[in-house]
C-alpha cells in the first residue's frame, strides 16, 4: 500500500474505532438478547445469570413453536408475526388509499370549506388514540368487533398526517398537467391513477412505511380489543411471554425472531423513509 | 348518471356541484374521522360528567364535580409529574446522543452506510421487543448489568423495583430490599428503554436533516480557519435546529403516548412511580372500570399534550432558523 | 500576499485522473485564471490548494511553505464559492466577520475592518441583513467581503460569476478588476468562461483532461494557441479549421492550395507531420481585394447563414467540402446564395501538426 494511502487510513482509524464502539454499545441489549435465547432454561434460575458466551448453545428454543406447556396460552411466535402482518398491512394500505384520496380532493379541487376541512384533518394529528381510547373502545364494542382484526384496525384507517404528506407531493404536480389531462379528455379518477399517484410515489412510499412501523408498534389498543390469544399481535405476544419465568429463554428467543423482518424493513426502506420526510433536498 | 352531472341538472349552486364532485374523495376519511376521532373527543368529554357507582351498574351525572375531584387529586397530579419528569428524561438524552451519532455516521468514509443501519436498529425494535431487550439488562434475577455493577464493588441496583419473580432463594435478596425505598430507579428503567428506542427514530430523521446541510458551507467555515468544533457550533447545529426541533416534537408526542414498555416492564409501578397519564387511564378505565375519572385524564392528556405542542412552536419561532 | 506554486501534482479519483502532473508558477500579486471546460481539472487543482482536497502526487507551496499536510484552517487562504455559500443564519455582517472571528480578532478590529471591506464593495446598508434578503449580485459581494476582509495570502475563486445574468456578471468583471487593483493580492480565478479569462486574467492557464495545454498571457493563448485544443477552446465565433497535407510550395487542402511562406514551409517539413490542421480566425478572413497574390490562400463558396450582429455580421459561407465562418464589417450586408471569396494572409495562418495536436508555426 502505498504511503499516503496508508497515512490515510491510518488517520481514518480513530474514527472507525468510535463508530464501532458506538454500535457496539448501541447493539449490546440485542446481543444480550440473543445470548440469552441460547441458554437451557436452568441457567436462569441460578445466581449468576447466564454468560454472554452460551457454552452449548439451544439452538431448539428457536424452534419451540407454540405453547406446548402453556405459555400464557399463546399459539407462538409464527401466529404473532402473522398477525401483526395482517393488521399492519391492512392498516397501512387503508391509509394510503383514503389520504391518497383526500390529499386529491385537497390538492387539486376546489370547494366551499376547503381550507377549513384540511385545518380539521390537520388536528386529527393531535389527537392520539389513547386520549379516545374509551369511547373507541366502547364503539367497538358496540359493533361487536373485539377480538377480530376490523376492531384491531378500525380507528387506523385514516390519517392526518398521511393526507398532509401526499397533498405537499400533489402540489408540486404543476397545474398545466392536470390542465393538459382535461383537454385530453381525463376525468378527475383517470387523472389521480394514471398520472397523481404515479408521480406520487416516494411520498406514497414514506407513507407506507410510516403507518407500517407505527401499526407495528402498537400496543394498547391491541391489548384492550383481543383476549384470544390466537389474535395477539407481535407486540402483545411476546409482553405475554415475558411473564412466563420458566419459557424465558424461548421468549427471548422469539423477540429475536420478532426482530428481525423489522430489522430488514428498515434497511431496505431506510433511504425511502427519510427521503420523503425531506422532500428533495436530501443528497444521496 | 354520475354526480356532477345530476348536480348539473338540476341547476345546483357552483358550490354544491364542487362538494358533490369532492364528496367520494373526502368521505372515507371524514366517516373514519368523525367516528374515532370527534366523535370519541366529544363523548369522552361527555363521559367526564358521570361517575360510576361502586358496583358499575349505573352512571351518576355529577356535572363538573368529577373533573374538579380528579385533576386536583394527588394521584393525577403525580402521574402528571411523572409523566413530564419521563418525557424530559426521554427526549433531551434521546437527541443528544442521536445528534452525536447522526454526526458521526454523517462522515464521509466507506462503509459508513453499515453504521447508520446500525444506529437506526432500535426503530425496528418497537415497543414490546425494546421492553424485553431491556429487561434482559435490567432484569433483578437475570439482569446482566447488576452482575457487572458488583464486580466493581458496588452494590446491586433493583432496576425495576420489582424483586423479580426470583424462583429460588437468592443470595442477592438482601441486598436488593436496600434500594426498593427508592422508586425513582423504575423510571429511570423504563426512560433508559425508551430513550434507546428513541435514538433509532431520531437517528434517521437527524441524518435526514444533515444531509441537507451543502457541504459548501462546512468547506466555507473550514477555509475560513473553523476547526471541528467551530464548525459543529457554527454551521451544523444551526442548519439542524428545524429538524432538532421536529424530533423533539415528534419525541413529545411519543413520551406522552408511551405505554407498552411501561406495561411490560414494570406495570405502572412500583408505587406508581412510573405511573403515566396514560397508565393511569388504562388503569382506571380497563382494571377499575370507573370511565368517568378516565375519561376527564384523557381529555386532560389531550389539552396538555395540545398546548405542549403550541408552546413548543412558540417557544421556537424565533430562534430556529427555516430556510 | 505570496506566489502559489504547483509541483507535478497529481489528483486521482479511483481510476479517474483528475490532474496530472501539474506544474505552475503563480506569481505574488498575480491575477491567474485557471480555463477550462467542465470536468478538466481546474476546479479539483483551487480545492486542492484550498487544502479541501489532498493531491495523489506532487506538492503545493504558498509563500515558501509547503503546505501538502497543512489543514485549510490552517494555510490563510480565502476562498469564494460558485454558489457563494453563505451562512443562511447569519446576517451580512455576521458572515463576512466569520474568518475573523475565527482567528480570534478584537471586537473592535473586526468591527472596523468588517466595515471597510463592506465599504469598499458597496455592501455597508446591507450589514444587518440576512443572505435570503439579497439579490445574487449582492450576495456575491457578501461572499467577496468575506473573503477580502481577513487580508489573506490568496484569493481562491471558483467560478463565482456564473450564477449571476449576463448584465451582473458584465459589472462585476470591471469591479473584480478593480478590486484586484486596490487590493494588489494573488487571485487564483477559476472558469470555463473564456471571456472572464481574457479580460480579467493577467495570465491563463488552459487545462483539459487533467492535462495543462497552455500557460501565456491572454493576448499570447489567442494569437499563439500552442495547440488543437487551445486553438479551438478560444475565441468566439471559434476558429475555423481545416486539413491539408503538405505539397509543393505549402499546403494542399480539399479546397485548393494555401501557399506558405520559407520559414514556414521549414517549419512543417521540420516537424515531419504527415497531416497538418491549419486554423484561421474568423476576423481574418476578408473578401478578396486585388489578386490573389495577396493572399496565402482563397476560398471560393456560396453565402449559407448571414447573422448580423449590428457592428459586424457573421457569415458561414458554404465551400465545396465544409464551411467556414468569416466576422465582416456589417456593410455591405450579405445576402445568403451570394457567391463570395474569401482570402487569408500567411500571417493569420496556425498550422497543427494532426498527429500530436500540437502548434508547427508561425
Amino acid at each position: 500500500m502505498s504511503d499516503a494511502l496508508l497515512r490515510r487510513w491510518l488517520r481514518r482509524a480513530p474514527a472507525y474505532g468510535v463508530l464501532a464502539l458506538c454500535a457496539a454499545v448501541l447493539l449490546f441489549p440485542l446481543y444480550v438478547t440473543f445470548a440469552n435465547s441460547l441458554h437451557p432454561i436452568a441457567e436462569f434460575l441460578q445466581d449468576p445469570p447466564p454468560s454472554l458466551f452460551p457454552s452449548h448453545p439451544q439452538w431448539g428454543n428457536y424452534f419451540a413453536g407454540g405453547d406446548e406447556q402453556g405459555g400464557s396460552g399463546g399459539p407462538g411466535v409464527t401466529r404473532y408475526l402473522f398477525n401483526s402482518v395482517v393488521v399492519a398491512g391492512i392498516i397501512t394500505i387503508g391509509q394510503l388509499v383514503t389520504s391518497t384520496l383526500a390529499a386529491y380532493a385537497f390538492a387539486f379541487l376546489r370547494f366551499p370549506g376547503r381550507g377549513v376541512l384540511f385545518a380539521l384533518f390537520l388536528a386529527t394529528m393531535m389527537v392520539p388514540l389513547e386520549v379516545a381510547v374509551i369511547p373507541n373502545f366502547q364503539t367497538i364494542q358496540w359493533l361487536h368487533w373485539t377480538d377480530s382484526y376490523q376492531g384491531l384496525v378500525a380507528p387506523f384507517l385514516a390519517t392526518g398526517f398521511g393526507t398532509f404528506l401526499l397533498r405537499q407531493y400533489f402540489l408540486t404536480i404543476p397545474s398545466e398537467l392536470k390542465d393538459a389531462a382535461e383537454m385530453d379528455g381525463y376525468g378527475e379518477y383517470r387523472f389521480l391513477l394514471h398520472v397523481a399517484v404515479p408521480l406520487a410515489g416516494g411520498a406514497l412510499a414514506t407513507l407506507a412505511v410510516f403507518a407500517f412501523l407505527q401499526a407495528w408498534n402498537q400496543y394498547l389498543w391491541p391489548l384492550l380489543v383481543t383476549n384470544d390469544p390466537d389474535l395477539r399481535t407481535v407486540q402483545i405476544g411476546i409482553g405475554a411471554e415475558t411473564q412466563e419465568p420458566f419459557r424465558i429463554n424461548i421468549a427471548f428467543a422469539n423477540t429475536i425472531i420478532a426482530f428481525l423482518p423489522m430489522v430488514l424493513l428498515v434497511i431496505a426502506f431506510q433511504r425511502s423513509l427519510v427521503r420523503g420526510l425531506f422532500g428533495g433536498s436530501v443528497k444521496g | 348518471m354520475s354526480a356532477p352531472a345530476a348536480a348539473r341538472r338540476f341547476a345546483l349552486p357552483r358550490g354544491a356541484r364542487q362538494l358533490l364532485t369532492a364528496l367520494p374523495f373526502l368521505a372515507p376519511s371524514i366517516v373514519l374521522f368523525g367516528a374515532f376521532v370527534f366523535y370519541p373527543l366529544v363523548k369522552s368529554v361527555y363521559l367526564g360528567f358521570y361517575i360510576e357507582n361502586p358496583f358499575r351498574t349505573r352512571q351518576i351525572y355529577v356535572g363538573f364535580d368529577q373533573y374538579r375531584d380528579v385533576l386536583a387529586s394527588s394521584e393525577f397530579v403525580s402521574s402528571l409529574l411523572v409523566t413530564v419528569t419521563f418525557t424530559l428524561y426521554t427526549v433531551v438524552p434521546a437527541l443528544v446522543i442521536a445528534t452525536f451519532l447522526a454526526v458521526l455516521a454523517n462522515q464521509k468514509l466507506p462503509g459508513v452506510v453499515v453504521f447508520r443501519t446500525i444506529f437506526a436498529s432500535p426503530l425496528a425494535a418497537s415497543v414490546a421487543l425494546t421492553a424485553v431487550f431491556w429487561l434482559v439488562l435490567l432484569h433483578p434475577t437475570i439482569g446482566i448489568l447488576n452482575e457487572w455493577i458488583e464486580t466493581l464493588g458496588l452494590p446491586r441496583v433493583d432496576w425495576l423495583n420489582d424483586g423479580g419473580w426470583a424462583v429460588t432463594e437468592h443470595s442477592g435478596v438482601s441486598k436488593l430490599t436496600s434500594w426498593i425505598s427508592d422508586p425513582n430507579w423504575a423510571l429511570l428503567s423504563v426512560s433508559m428503554a425508551t430513550v434507546w428506542m428513541n435514538v433509532g427514530l431520531f437517528t434517521i430523521i437527524l441524518l435526514a436533516g444533515l444531509q441537507t446541510i451543502p457541504d459548501e458551507l462546512y468547506e466555507s467555515a473550514r477555509v475560513d480557519g473553523a476547526g471541528r468544533w467551530a464548525q459543529f457550533w457554527h454551521v451544523t447545529l444551526p442548519m439542524l435546529s428545524p429538524t432538532l426541533f421536529f424530533a423533539s416534537v415528534v419525541g413529545v408526542i411519543f413520551a406522552f403516548q408511551a405505554f407498552g414498555q411501561i406495561d411490560i416492564m414494570t406495570g405502572g409501578g412500583p408505587v406508581d412511580a412510573t405511573n403515566v397519564v396514560i397508565y393511569s387511564i388504562y388503569q382506571e378505565a380497563f382494571q377499575n372500570f370507573r370511565y368517568g375519572a378516565a375519561s376527564v385524564q384523557a381529555v386532560a392528556l389531550f389539552v396538555i399534550m395540545l398546548g405542549l405542542t403550541l408552546l413548543q412552536f412558540r417557544l421556537v419561532r424565533g430562534r430556529i432558523f427555516y430556510r | 500576499m505570496a506566489r502559489v506554486r504547483f509541483e507535478q501534482v497529481g489528483k486521482r479519483f479511483g481510476s479517474v485522473v483528475a490532474l496530472h502532473d501539474l506544474t505552475l508558477d503563480i506569481n505574488d500579486g498575480e491575477f491567474f485564471v485557471l480555463l477550462g471546460p467542465s470536468g478538466c481539472g481546474k476546479t479539483t487543482a483551487l480545492r486542492i490548494v484550498a487544502g479541501l482536497q489532498e493531491p495523489s502526487a506532487g506538492s503545493v507551496y504558498i509563500g515558501e511553505r509547503l503546505v501538502n499536510d497543512v489543514p485549510a484552517k490552517d494555510r490563510d487562504l480565502a476562498m469564494v464559492f460558485q454558489s457563494y455559500a453563505l451562512y443562511p443564519h447569519m446576517s451580512v455582517y455576521d458572515n463576512v466577520a466569520f474568518g475573523l472571528r475565527m482567528r480570534k480578532h478584537s471586537r473592535e478590529e473586526i468591527d472596523r475592518l468588517v466595515r471597510e471591506a463592506a465599504a469598499t464593495l458597496g455592501i455597508d446598508q446591507l450589514l444587518e441583513r440576512r443572505p435570503g434578503a439579497l439579490s445574487g449580485g449582492q450576495q456575491q459581494r457578501v461572499a467577496l467581503g468575506r473573503a477580502i476582509v481577513r487580508r489573506p495570502q490568496a484569493f481562491l475563486m471558483d467560478e463565482p460569476l456564473s450564477n449571476l445574468d449576463a448584465k451582473m456578471r458584465v459589472q462585476m468583471r470591471a469591479e473584480l478588476i478593480r478590486l484586484h487593483r486596490d487590493l494588489g493580492g494573488t487571485f487564483v480565478y477559476v472558469t470555463h468562461d473564456q471571456t472572464e479569462a481574457m479580460t480579467m486574467g493577467e495570465r491563463v492557464a488552459v487545462l483539459e483532461g487533467g492535462l495543462l495545454q497552455q500557460v501565456a498571457p491572454p493576448q499570447e493563448v489567442y494569437d499563439r494557441p500552442a495547440n488543437l485544443f487551445v486553438a479551438e477552446f478560444i475565441g468566439s465565433p471559434a476558429m475555423n479549421f481545416l486539413t491539408a497535407r503538405p505539397a509543393d510550395g505549402g499546403l494542399r487542402t480539399d479546397e485548393g492550395v494555401v501557399r506558405l511562406p520559407d520559414d514556414l514551409r521549414a517549419k512543417v517539413e521540420a516537424s515531419g507531420a504527415k497531416e497538418i490542421i491549419a486554423g484561421v480566425r474568423p476576423e481574418h478572413l476578408a473578401p478578396v481585394e486585388g489578386g490573389d497574390a495577396a493572399y496565402a490562400a482563397t476560398f471560393t463558396g456560396t453565402v449559407d447563414v448571414v447573422e448580423p450582429l449590428g457592428s459586424e455580421q457573421h457569415v458561414t459561407v458554404a465551400l465545396g467540402h465544409g464551411s467556414l465562418v468569416a466576422r465582416l464589417p456589417a456593410h455591405p450586408r450579405l445576402a445568403a446564395g451570394a457567391s463570395i471569396t474569401l482570402g487569408v494572409q500567411a500571417e493569420h495562418l496556425h498550422l497543427f501538426d494532426a498527429a500530436s495536436r500540437a502548434r508547427i508555426g508561425p
